[in-house]
């Protein structure tokens, strides 16, 4: 079974999504995407990734919700400044931030958070460390970023993740 | 073309706008804003909420006319939430390497590097050790 199918979640994912694409459930579509889902199922096992553990999955509805707010808020705080242009008295500068988090996967979502959220850009990881450099937009309040950076969303990948 | 109810054509229509409007808001701050790093700010304003809005208005339509269950949008919000950030964070360690390269003074050496610098001034709470 782990032979064929190294990855169980992924195969499926991939399947649903050939025949969600496809818009079709006929059986031809369903044997082409099976086929797809268990190869890439093994070309991902030939990468040898860390299998993520997840330990709280009704933490993640939480964080899709806060992510959602805060993407929400930014994108208006940031198309204000696009407004704004020359006129704006703003700021913006880098952010040295220390990370709890050592889950690749957990680090990874973090960095998709942090740089789909308008305003704010994660550009490196010192893995020895354990800190990342973040540029943000309005850094009017460093302090504030932290926290929310650091008592929201570290808070619940941590839970989540480890 | 396949009629819906005037209240909903008047979100869709609003939804569609937002998302036109926020996208072409991103496009004007990549052209207007000065470094490259407040630049690369800008067009997540059309990858994030621009184009939420615009695959809402049309998981609304096309669901409620009834032609098809809207699943391709979801699809797409997912691959363009997951791919984008990808994209931004090599073009940004591009610039950073590029900079540090030339030695320009605004970029920091590395994160740790900092980090270190930071922390014997401010209280920035140190991270744990490793596991």
């Amino acid at each position: 079974m782990s032979k064929i199918l190294p990855y169980p979640l992924l195969s499926l994912f991939l399947l649903v999504m050939w025949l969600l694409l496809q818009q079709s459930v006929g059986l031809g579509h369903i044997l082409l995407g099976a086929l797809i889902a268990i190869l890439a199922g093994r070309a991902m096992a030939a990468l040898q990734p860390e299998r993520p553990r997840i330990r709280k999955i009704g933490k993640i509805v939480e964080l899709i919700w806060l992510v959602s707010l805060d993407i929400l808020r930014s994108n208006i705080a940031v198309a204000r400044l696009v407004i704004a242009g020359k006129r704006r008295d703003t700021t913006s500068g880098f952010l040295v931030l220390p990370l709890e988090l050592r889950d690749r996967s957990a680090l990874a979502v973090l960095a998709c958070i942090i740089t789909a959220t308008p305003g704010s850009a994660w550009l490196e990881y010192d893995a020895a460390r354990g800190s990342v450099l973040i540029h943000v937009l309005d850094l009017v309040d460093e302090q504030a970023w932290v926290d929310i950076i650091k008592n929201t969303y570290e808070r619940l990948l941590l839970e989540i993740f480890q | 073309m396949m009629d819906i109810p005037v209240w909903l054509a008047i979100i869709v229509g609003l939804l569609s706008l937002i998302g036109a409007v926020l996208t072409l808001l991103g496009c004007l701050g990549l052209a207007r804003f000065d470094s490259f790093y407040e630049r690369i700010h800008a067009p997540t304003l059309g990858t994030s909420f621009g184009s939420i809005a615009v695959l809402l208005a049309s998981i609304l339509y096309f669901s409620v006319s009834g032609q098809r269950f809207a699943a391709h949008e979801i699809i797409i919000l997912i691959f363009v939430s997951v791919t984008t950030p990808v994209t931004m964070m090599l073009l940004a360690r591009a610039a950073l390497y590029r900079d540090r390269a030339e030695g320009n003074a605004i970029v920091p050496r590395s994160a740790g590097d900092a980090l270190e610098n930071a922390a014997a001034g401010d209280d920035i709470p140190q991270p744990s050790s490793p596991q």
